[in-house]
């Protein structure tokens, strides 16, 4: 599904990442880690094709803009006034007509993606009302709507109750046996080693052969 | 029945009301939507940046209106891409580049305008007269109106995505977020030149901004807000005839400063936040 060879992910001629070497298979589900600042978001938007890689190549085996893209909450502007079915239909646009228009089936499948995140409840509701757990379902909502073949997150989980948590854990694993390919940014050990199979942690690059981040396979605990 | 009497007994009162309310349509959704991703002054700065070209379209063919209104959008489509350009090669964040720009720009329409004109020409593109509003000014007026509704519509989606998530919007690939912005500006610049054949280029962004700015206090949703502006334009430029002939004051400003009180009435009143409801 996608290979890194000797990619570097920075700003600006500027590498943030260490030089990565990594292939991941479609239908894996990976953990990035990596301690703040070591380009774990750097390298997600360079995946998702937002920036140019500074060295090396990150091949894709599909179109970027199939890309399902869950950026950090912190990046939206969350008081623009929008209503929660509004800001999911946004998963749907690419499928949409010149003008945007959302027909009768799309209308349902927002309503469906809206039940399977339980906040149905919440559509007329504004994102800047909503709390950082349920924006985050809502966000997972408009990704379902997508319906792409690759998942990149960005600290999905960063800050929400632990219900919530098992909830989305609960859509990611879903994904992952419907095929879909997932990268997630995680900073949980816990939450890592109890749910992904797969990790590529841009932390011990130095402790790599010839300085490479490479995706370690462990078996789960249980 | 004295209010509306001179919009029934006079064709150029009928006029002026027709292109503000065409003004009103066009203008407020792009006015709601500069608020809302915090660009209100970047209008305003437009607006001044308009001049230099209508300034030397006036040098050319004098007081044309199409001559005056191709200048003006030749300038303020070249100071929005130059500024463009500065704030995305440079470290110069977009206002500070718009700021420059416009200034430069002003200085030099201004400088045009008297090396041949007088200081009545100058007030005339300054504030426009919107009571000599003429049928092709009025045509030219609707065609911008109805090419911006059209074109805006297009581009509502990926606006309002690029406004809310704009990475979203990049991943996509779908529409290029420069030319969605780019495509949003041009229209700002095609509704200023509109504007200042009716309002004149200092008074034509009233017009876009105040109901925009006020519309916020009477809605939370979208599209109720863009329905709420364009209403209150339409109100101020009701009103601001209305007082404008009753009472002998100049058009453009009038309907303006309608604008304004609507503003200050919704600052105070509005069910959204407005300070009355507050308390």
């Amino acid at each position: 599904m996608m290979r890194f060879t000797q990619l570097q992910a920075g700003y600006q001629n500027r590498a943030v990442t260490p030089v990565i070497n990594a292939e991941l298979n479609s239908g894996s589900m990976t953990a990035l880690v990596g301690a703040n600042g070591s380009g774990k978001s750097t390298l997600l938007k360079t995946i998702a094709g937002l920036i140019k890689p500074v060295a090396g190549k990150c091949e894709l085996q599909l179109p970027r803009k199939a890309i399902g893209w869950m950026p950090q909450r912190s990046e939206l502007e969350t008081r623009f006034p929008l209503t929660v079915f509004e800001l999911v239909s946004i998963g749907c646009w690419p499928r949409c007509g010149w003008f945007g228009g959302i027909s009768r089936s799309m209308r349902d499948e927002i309503d469906r993606a809206l039940d399977a995140v339980q906040m149905r409840d919440f559509s007329r509701a504004q994102p800047a009302t909503l709390s950082g757990g349920q924006l985050q379902r809502v966000l997972f909502a408009r990704l379902l709507l997508q319906r792409s073949p690759l998942w990149l997150l960005d600290e999905p989980f960063n800050g929400i109750d632990s219900k919530t948590v098992t909830l989305l854990m609960s859509i990611l694993q879903q994904q992952q046996q419907a095929g879909t390919t997932l990268l997630v940014v995680l900073h949980d050990r816990p939450l890592v080693e109890r749910y992904f199979s797969e990790v590529l942690s841009l932390d011990h690059a130095g402790e790599h052969a010839a300085c490479s981040a490479s995706v370690a396979r462990r078996s789960l605990a249980s | 029945m004295t209010l509306i009497q001179p919009f029934i007994e006079f064709g150029f009162m009928r006029r002026a009301l027709i292109a503000c309310i065409a003004l009103a349509v066009s203008a407020t959704p792009l006015g709601v939507f500069l608020s809302l991703r915090r660009m209100s002054l970047i209008g305003d700065a437009l607006s001044h940046a308009v001049l230099p070209g209508a300034a030397i379209g006036y040098l050319i063919s004098g007081l044309s209106l199409v001559a005056m209104g191709v200048g003006g959008l030749i300038a303020g489509l070249a100071v929005a891409l130059l500024s463009g350009a500065v704030s995305r090669y440079t470290p110069l964040k977009e206002d500070a580049s718009f700021a420059g720009f416009y200034l430069g720009s002003l200085a030099l329409g201004v400088t045009l305008v008297s090396l041949r004109g007088s200081s009545v020409d100058l007030l005339h593109v300054l504030f426009g007269s919107l009571l000599a509003v003429d049928n092709p000014a009025l045509l030219l007026v609707g065609a911008i109106a109805a090419f911006t509704l059209l074109m805006l519509a297009v581009i509502y989606r990926p606006l309002v995505i690029d406004a809310f998530d704009p990475d979203f919007l990049r991943a996509q690939g779908r529409w290029s977020a420069p030319l969605v912005h780019g495509l949003f500006l041009m229209l700002v610049v095609l509704n200023l030149v509109a504007g200042f054949q009716v309002l004149g280029t200092l008074m034509s962004v009233g017009l876009m901004m105040l109901p925009a700015a006020s519309a916020r206090f009477w809605s939370r949703h979208l599209a109720w807000m863009l329905v709420t502006a364009m209403v209150l334009a339409i109100a101020a430029a009701i009103i601001g005839l209305m007082l404008s002939w009753r009472f002998s004051l100049p058009a453009g400003p009038a309907v303006v400063l309608s604008a304004a009180l609507l503003f200050f009435l919704s600052i105070l009143a509005g069910p959204c936040g407005g300070l009355l409801r507050r308390h």
